[in-house]
């Protein structure tokens, strides 16, 4: 899957189908510095983004980027 | 993840409640805590105008959005920082909400009211940019209130920005600013207004949550001087201590709001005069306002005589 980043904007790609959690674990960022927005929606730690998916981690302070752990 | 109200699919997690919503009862949540907010603290009432400190980020765009739907008078007031593509596009976005919900929005240029745009007041006074930006927002927010007959300003702050100025305060143990701290800071002079906070209560995530799910266009790419200030830093330390332990930067604010607070307001006030150059409230002669004023007049007539010899 495609995992978008902002501040600045870059992309990833993360292999297989995943749970939110351990895509944020494996990319080393604390959930609550982040949306997690596929498509139009926003999705919890527990769900599975599969492969051919995009998602957007989308940092939530102002003026910031995601923190790493 | 269910949705704590109603059993539906959550769409996001409040760790620090412990609690997962669905979209339509999180903004009913988030609503309510608006509410309960404004109710606490009297902030304001339906029959007072209220002046609205927008920068097209999502917490003041989403207070806006709030109160409008909550059938509050408001105007929005944006301030043009003046700092490259942030302020062209964070001032788009705030035009574009204003015409689109049919509100009326004051634009006001910190470079037509100070003389110079924010990077430049950065290079006359060799300080850091937050420095003057914020002492012009500050005064800037106040005259324009006064000038419409507005007996209050509202901010975005939300939970995440009021827990890193306290960390920032205690760190530095400035006694004075903690009793100045507060969701609402009443008029102390005819010429201050009331200033409040209704996102006080909710965090950085569940503004840009409310944010998205309502569909607002905010600016994402936030203030380019924003990195590496303080405030950001300590910001990181305290999302650290609210992954290890949800709820941390609550108990932090609100334990010094209902506890610590009380203990630092002085029994003595200072005395507020009015300004010999612009008539607004100083606690001296002349206002920090009236003073960076100066300081860039000085620098560019400097810069001037310098150009013609």
């Amino acid at each position: 899957m495609k995992v978008i980043l902002r501040n600045p904007r870059r992309e990833v790609d993360v292999a297989g189908n995943r749970r939110v959690k351990d895509i944020l674990r494996e990319l080393d960022i604390i959930p609550e510095t982040v949306l997690v927005i596929c498509g139009d929606d926003l999705v919890t730690a527990d769900q599975v983004v599969r492969e051919g998916d995009t998602i957007e981690l989308r940092p939530v302070m102002s003026g910031g980027g995601s923190f790493p752990r | 993840m269910k949705c704590r109200k109603c059993g539906e699919p959550a769409v996001l997690e409040l760790r620090r409640h412990n609690a997962a919503f669905c979209a339509p009862d999180f903004l009913e949540f988030f609503r309510n805590q608006v509410r309960e907010a404004i109710r606490k603290h009297r902030m304001f009432t339906r029959d007072e105008a209220v002046l609205v400190a927008v920068s097209g980020g999502k917490d003041s765009l989403a207070l806006w959005d709030v109160l409008i739907d909550e059938g509050y008078q408001t105007t929005g007031l944006y301030l043009d920082l003046g700092i490259f593509e942030y302020s062209v596009e964070s001032k788009a976005k705030c035009e574009k909400f204003a015409a689109a919900r049919g509100v009326p929005l004051i634009v006001s240029a910190v470079r037509d009211e100070v003389g110079a745009p924010v990077p430049v007041i950065k290079e006359v006074t060799r300080r850091p940019p937050c420095s003057g930006c914020g002492l012009s927002k500050r005064y800037l927010m106040n005259r324009v209130a006064l000038e419409q007959g507005m007996p209050v300003v509202a901010t975005g702050h939300n939970l995440d920005d009021e827990a890193a100025t306290l960390f920032g305060s205690v760190m530095h143990w400035q006694t004075e600013a903690l009793p100045r701290q507060s969701p609402a800071l009443p008029s102390t002079h005819p010429k201050l207004v009331r200033r409040v906070k209704p996102l006080y209560r909710l965090s950085e995530r569940e503004t840009a949550a409310f944010a998205f799910l309502r569909k607002i266009d905010y600016i994402v790419e936030e203030c380019p001087f924003a990195t590496g200030a303080t405030s950001i830093t300590h910001k990181e330390i305290l999302s650290r201590m609210e992954d290890a332990s949800p709820g941390a930067k609550h108990n932090f604010l609100f334990g010094f709001l209902d506890r610590a607070r009380p203990a630092f307001e002085r029994a003595e006030s200072v005395t507020l005069n009015e300004c010999a150059r612009c008539g607004q409230v100083t606690t001296g002669t002349i206002c920090a306002f009236c003073k960076l004023a100066d300081q860039v007049k000085r620098r560019q007539g400097d810069e001037h005589a310098h150009h013609r010899a």
